[in-house]
């Protein structure tokens, strides 16, 4: 068998991490719930196993999502993680073509060189020497990509790149001299023995001419040895545990795991999947807009795996959505958050006794218009004459006030008291025996469909409502030469993803121009309810910021369907801010107006 | 001894020298903005929960400021979070942030912390 001692700390780092890996794992699955964990064995004999394979290599390998960010950037991380994936395999099948044994050991590939330095021919020998090279290259320049990137991440398209720890920088450092050494060490060898490939050998034969390459090979594989095994070691206590979990991850969240009240089962997952790649901390608007870099989802989650984290970090992040948006692993961060806030306001505690139960009233129709709704009532009020104008019969369910629908509560993590004013209002709600509820207000929507358990009746936001009369010919709308932008509302869109229904209603109504950040990538207007610590100078800011971008190309009205960001951006807006229930009204009041102006008209003429 | 219905009040006095001031000065340091409440009380008629109860934002922090800690704790329970008195605020004061950070000195007054 070949061995040589230098071999150890490869040996080493490689046992270590296996095992450590497999101990998480098994902890995982013994954190899981039963249910969970029925999923899990449903899961692994279905068809879902092969949709993760190839997850796995899309984003495990291959970086798609980060392509899409930015094609250097994603180049970068491809050749790392699928150069080194095809390196082991291919020096795998190259052992195994050279030595047809049965077992190697497993450092044999790895040092395939050092142990057979002159191969001489075997069968497809030019083939593997020429690939095992162009790979070490690909790699090589997905690392000096990375080195360049330390200097100038703007090129990478960062504006900013997250800030590491020791223990992120001890692997980091392993992982930069990986390749380089194992260059150095192949070349060396191949000097010696004058062999190699086109990059190996080229480089060996430039090296022995000027360098004492038989005494300097040795002591290089020690070097690679030593990198690989300090890079293994340090894993666990690194980002770099992302590269084992992240496979992990995606297999469970295919099986339908996801993070639940249990912080170690598979929201541990997630918080040891995360890379800090650092590609939330541009996009978070409390970045780029209050210029504060330590609040972002890559802080946060580490702050929670290496338990620091603290009431404050856990509270100041809006949930706009945007980061989990960009989140190449695709985590779910506002979930996360959700979890740590449970933890830091555990002392919260409320008494709902005093509420007495909601009188109700038997309808087909409930329109609901939230505590954010109550304080815009021009929506209200557009939202009560449409609604009489299509001749529909409804229940202004919370006319003289509401009970809050409890979404404020749980984004402060206190589902279980959100759960006293759900009930209160669910059962108003199912006395009234509706089928079609109608809220103006996205956050509380969210709050309907996700925790309500309200299956029988269909739940509409006023948009869609709006637009399902239109459809059914009870209202009419007439285009207008004006134009409107449109502001997808965070809990509407990302939330529930809500975005075509808005943009159709405007669209019969006014010319709608798009904005840079739209849809999914839309901003927030900074009224969030979820941040519990933003002063309101910073909100403005966010407004301000927010709403200079979208009406950069002066619009006539600045549209949104979400009553706080209606009253976020009449502060900050330049043009006149409007909700989509308001433009409805005042189309139909236009076109009545102008229906009777006609009558008028020809009875006018009739009499002379 | 008849009393005719009449009875005798409690001592109200507050000796503002004298009041239980950790409460008011763990919010002031954790959210500024309680300095700066002008108690008009906005948030008082924009309330959710003073719909259906004598609940005030205004007189949580009269309250805070006096030192009594037991009424406090009774009123701090009603709220819904729901952030009406937020966007209301002439002030801009995170009341939102205040009612948290009630809770948490509320947990650490009985643990023995403030």
């Amino acid at each position: 068998m070949n061995f040589d001692v230098f071999t150890l700390p490869f040996s080493v780092g490689l046992v270590f991490i296996i095992s450590y890996f497999l101990a998480m794992c098994i902890q995982w699955i013994r954190n899981l719930s039963a249910t969970e964990r029925l999923l899990l064995v449903k899961g692994i004999f279905s068809f879902k196993t092969f949709t993760s394979i190839k997850e796995v290599v899309l984003e495990s390998l291959l970086h798609r999502k980060i392509f899409r960010v930015n094609p250097l950037l994603g180049y970068m991380h491809m050749s790392l993680a699928f150069g080194w994936f095809m390196l082991i395999i291919m020096g795998n099948l190259e052992a195994r073509a050279y030595n047809p044994i049965p077992i190697h050991p497993p450092y044999y590939p790895i040092f395939f060189r050092f142990f057979e330095p002159d191969t001489g021919t075997f069968k497809y020998s030019v083939f593997y020497e020429f690939l095992m090279d162009f790979l070490l290259l690909f790699i090589l320049s997905g690392v000096s990509l990375a080195y360049f990137k330390r200097f100038r991440s703007m090129a990478l398209g960062m504006k900013r790149t997250s800030k590491l720890k020791s223990w992120d920088k001890w692997a980091l450092a392993a992982l930069w001299m990986i390749f380089p050494l194992r260059l150095l060490a192949e070349s060396f060898t191949s000097g010696i023995y004058e062999s190699g490939g086109f990059l190996t050998g080229t480089l060996g034969r430039f090296f022995a001419e000027f360098l004492p390459v038989e005494y300097l090979a040795y002591p290089a594989w020690w070097a690679y040895s030593i990198a690989l095994g300090t890079f293994f070691i340090s894993l666990p206590f690194s980002r770099y545990m992302h590269i084992p979990t992240e496979i992990v991850l995606i297999f469970f969240r295919n099986y339908g795991i996801r993070s639940s009240e249990k912080i170690n089962g598979f929201a541990d997952i997630e918080v040891k999947s995360c890379s800090r790649c650092g590609i939330c901390i541009d996009v978070c608007q409390m970045s780029s807009s209050l210029n504060q870099q330590n609040t972002q989802s890559v802080y946060f989650l580490r702050s929670v795996r290496d338990r620091s984290m603290t009431k404050s970090l856990a509270d100041q992040c809006m949930e706009c959505g945007r980061c989990s948006q960009i989140c190449p692993v695709g985590i779910d961060l506002n979930t996360q958050r959700y979890l740590a806030r449970r933890r830091v306001h555990e002392e919260f505690r409320s008494d709902f006794s005093y509420l007495p139960d909601l009188q109700t009233r038997k309808t087909d129709v409930i329109f609901f218009a939230g505590c954010m709704g109550h304080l815009t009532p021009s929506v209200i009020h557009s939202m009560k004459k449409v609604l009489d104008h299509a001749g529909i019969r409804y229940w202004f369910m919370d006319e003289d006030g509401s009970i809050c629908c409890g979404r404020p509560l749980k984004l402060a993590g206190k589902a279980e008291e959100a759960a006293q004013l759900m009930k209160k209002n669910r059962a108003a709600i199912l006395a009234s025996g509706g089928t079609t509820f109608v809220t103006s207000c996205p956050i509380c929507l969210k709050t309907f469909t996700e925790d309500y358990d309200l299956k029988q009746m269909r739940l509409y936001h006023h948009s869609q409502y709006l637009l399902k009369l239109w459809f059914e010919g009870k209202i009419q709308l007439e285009k207008q030469m004006q134009k409107a932008v449109y502001h997808d509302p965070c809990e509407l869109g990302r939330g529930l993803g809500i975005y075509d229904e808005p943009r159709e209603l405007i669209q019969r109504m006014m010319i709608l121009k798009e904005p840079e950040n739209t849809g999914e990538n839309a901003l927030c207007c900074g009224g969030s309810l979820a941040h519990q610590e933003m002063s309101s100078v910073q909100r403005r800011k966010i407004a301000f910021d927010a709403a200079a971008k979208l009406t950069i190309d002066h619009p006539d009205y600045l549209v949104t369907a979400c009553p706080s960001c209606k009253k976020t951006f009449q502060q900050a807006s330049p043009v006149e801010v409007k909700d989509v229930a308001e433009l409805v009204y005042a189309a139909i009041q236009d076109r009545g107006r102008k229906t009777a102006l006609k009558s008028r008209e020809i009875a006018a003429a009739e009499a002379n | 001894m008849n009393k005719f219905g009449y009875t005798i009040s409690r001592d109200n006095q507050i000796d503002y020298d004298k009041v239980d001031r950790s409460m008011a000065a763990f919010i002031e340091k954790n959210e500024p903005t309680f300095r700066i409440c002008i108690q008009c009380g906005s948030c008082a008629a924009s309330c959710s929960a003073a719909n259906f109860t004598r609940f005030s934002f205004r007189k949580l922090c009269l309250l805070i400021r006096r030192g009594l800690t037991d009424d406090v704790q009774k009123e701090v329970s009603k709220c819904m979070l729901c952030g009406k008195c937020r966007l209301v605020c002439p002030r801009g004061v995170n009341t939102r942030n205040i009612i948290l950070n009630v809770h948490q000195a509320l947990h650490k007054t009985t643990v023995y912390e403030l």
